[in-house]
């Protein structure tokens, strides 16, 4: 009994280590200068503390052609993702509201194609995109990107809304349209302020979703108009000339820092919101 | 006026006719029971006469006018459901005022409306509060403020009471009727317990598999039920159905009980002309518990004794208010209720006056009431 804790214990605490591990090694090379890296080797602790790395980073760092650092590029991620998370999430309450409060003809099979697009590899949409974004003019722009992950996000706050909404009585619903509510009164007035659990948690799955979002943003923008994720590609393109594992650390840690950020603050949200749907 | 009138009305969902050619007229000022088991289709008819679901067929008319296709917030009704359906982020004065809102109305009138609701069933002092803070008990009278607030020409009732625990619910079962007498509305109430449907209808709709069995008055659903499904669905305990041999001799009818038996039971019935056509032949009878007592008990005013038949006693029940007890006559099965302190010994013969002024007899293949 006391045994078998131990070990268990122990295989936990080895494995969180070795998870973490990764996570350590970024977060101590941020801390140490590139010369001490050099001088050194890529993992160890550091000998003397700076925090010169992040102010590079920030503002100063050169990838691929300019010496901004990854501010701009963080500026660019920010006015993706909140206009993309806002719309998504809005478009999706009000899909699941209208798929699962308003029956109507052939609404099972509407919801199915929503949410086929879950199951869809992001590569598969590519070259359709090409031709969305060529034929709107969009391409290389932010607004393509807003577009793109807009559409796609709609997928899964659809089901997420709709899996949440289904617990909501019909008896309110049949006791608005008697007093005389609308479609869109019935959303704002009754099921909208019942909505937060769910929105809190489609808002951090979008949130973090598209902040870490790769391929349309590599594919789609170029030069100054990438998301962090893209540019940070530059990073290791810079490792043939001459490594810069500080700042390179730091960069990182700085980009990976919003989503973090929105899961502490949201997380508890995020695991109640998922189960409310559960219980009446 | 008909307040609502239902006139030929069909639903069906795919194959299933969940209602069928259903016709009722419902006077202005009347409180109408739909009552019948659970899958009847009385809270499908409600629905539709909400205009929350389409009939198949028919008409609805509700103050005269045809409401087939008009939305459920202008057909002037109001409804309270089996769970209240507060608007749950909404404190009570807004949701008693949201119908009103969405209406348009002025602000101050929409605060007279409330003041005088909210007087009327004394909601007063929760005016401010959420639903989630409201025993089941203050929600259901915060639903019927809703309902009132609108003074419609028709109330929809949809088991209101079924929520609420035993004690409260015959609360408010009186509380309803005393304000149906007192605003004089017209009622449309749903219910699967015929224990409200007695006491508070001025007209029970009795339903069965989509069907109206009986449309008519309490004292008419329960002296004269319709058929063996009326006679055995309202009542508590039921009515006793039994086989029984309607005798072809001439002179006053008489009913056999377990004919031949050792122990066979024969009543004279007095009147029962209608019965004429039955005699010599098998019947359906059907006796109510409390027709059935103590040796001794006179029934009614009549100076006449009782006719009174010794009966083996299964089992006594004592309620309390008095005792139940499953006795054999003619070797069927049936209740008897009789006085509280009388405790007859089981499995002993015991001396049981019967009311046979009463008694239903029933064509044992349509099912329908001869007399």
């Amino acid at each position: 009994m006391k045994w078998s804790r131990i070990i268990i214990y122990s295989a936990l605490i080895a494995l969180a280590l070795l998870f973490l591990m990764p996570l350590g090694v970024v977060l101590m090379n941020s801390l140490r200068s590139s010369q001490e890296i050099a001088a050194t080797s890529m993992i160890g602790w550091p000998r003397q503390l700076t925090f010169a790395n992040y102010g590079q980073a920030w503002n100063q760092f050169c990838m691929a052609e300019h010496c901004w650092g990854i501010e701009p590029y963080m500026l660019n991620s920010f006015t993706l993702v909140i206009p993309a998370t806002i719309l998504s999430t809005m478009l999706g309450a009000l899909a699941g509201y209208s798929i699962t409060l308003w029956r109507f003809r052939g609404d099972q099979l509407v919801f199915g194609l929503v949410t086929l697009g879950v199951f869809l590899p992001e590569q598969m949409k590519l070259i359709p995109w090409v031709v969305v974004l060529r034929d709107l003019s969009l391409m290389n722009t932010i607004s393509g990107l807003i577009l793109i992950h807009t559409i796609q996000g709609m997928s899964f706050t659809t089901l997420f809304c709709r899996n949440y909404y289904v617990s909501i009585p019909p008896d309110l619903l049949k006791a608005a349209k008697i007093d005389g509510a609308g479609f869109f009164r019935i959303f704002w007035r009754i099921v909208l302020p019942l909505s937060p659990p769910i929105l809190i948690v489609t808002v951090i799955f979008q949130f973090t979703g598209i902040w870490n979002e790769f391929l349309y943003g590599v594919t789609f923008t170029s030069g100054g108009q990438q998301p962090v994720t893209a540019a940070l590609i530059s990073l290791s393109a810079a490792v043939t000339s001459e490594p810069m594992y500080g700042e390179q650390s730091a960069a990182v840690l700085i980009a990976a820092l919003p989503p973090l950020l929105v899961y502490l603050f949201g997380g508890r949200y995020f695991m109640s919101g998922l189960t409310a749907g559960a219980v009446k | 006026m008909a307040a609502l009138s239902i006139r030929g009305l069909s639903k069906r969902f795919a194959r299933l006719e969940v209602l069928k050619d259903i016709n009722l007229d419902i006077e202005s000022g009347e409180f109408t029971v739909l009552v019948g088991p659970s899958g009847c289709g009385k809270s499908t008819l409600l629905s539709i006469v909400a205009g929350l679901e389409r009939a198949s067929a028919g008409i609805v008319e509700i103050g005269g006018r045809i409401v087939n296709d008009i939305e459920p917030k202008d057909r002037d009704i109001a409804m309270v459901f089996q769970s209240y359906a507060l608007y749950p982020s909404m404190s009570v004065r807004q949701n008693i005022t949201f119908g009103m809102e969405c209406r348009h109305v002025p602000k101050p009138e929409q605060e007279a409306a409330v003041a005088h609701v909210a007087k009327l069933l004394q909601i007063e002092p929760l005016l401010d509060r959420r639903p989630s803070q409201l025993s089941g008990g203050q929600r259901q009278r915060v639903a019927m403020g809703r309902a009132l607030v609108r003074d419609p020409l028709l109330f929809l009732f949809d088991e209101p009471l079924s929520n609420l625990d035993a004690q409260l619910r015959v609360e408010m079962r009186m509380e309803i009727k005393r304000l149906h007498q007192r605003i004089g509305a017209t009622i449309v109430y749903v219910t699967h317990d015929q224990i409200e449907a007695m006491t508070m209808a001025t007209r029970i709709a009795v339903m069965y598999k989509g069907e109206v069995q009986q449309f008519a008055d309490p004292d008419t659903i329960y002296r004269y039920p319709a058929n063996l499904f009326v006679a055995r669905f309202m009542g508590s305990p039921p009515m006793n159905t039994m086989p029984a041999r309607l005798l072809a001799e001439d002179g006053m009818p008489q009913v056999v009980i377990g004919a031949g038996r050792p122990d066979e039971v024969r009543l004279r019935l007095r009147g029962y002309d209608a019965a004429a056509a039955f005699r010599g032949s098998e019947v359906v009878l059907g006796i109510r518990p409390e027709c059935i007592a103590e040796s001794g008990r006179v029934f009614g005013d009549t100076s006449e004794a009782p006719i009174v038949v010794n009966a083996p006693v299964e089992m006594i029940e004592p309620t309390g208010a008095e005792t139940i007890v499953l006795l054999r006559l003619g070797g069927e099965p049936a209740l008897a209720r009789i006085s509280p302190d009388i405790r007859p010994a089981t499995g002993a013969l015991a001396p049981f006056a019967l009311d046979t002024r009463r008694i239903c007899l029933f064509d044992p293949t349509t099912e329908r009431l001869i007399a």
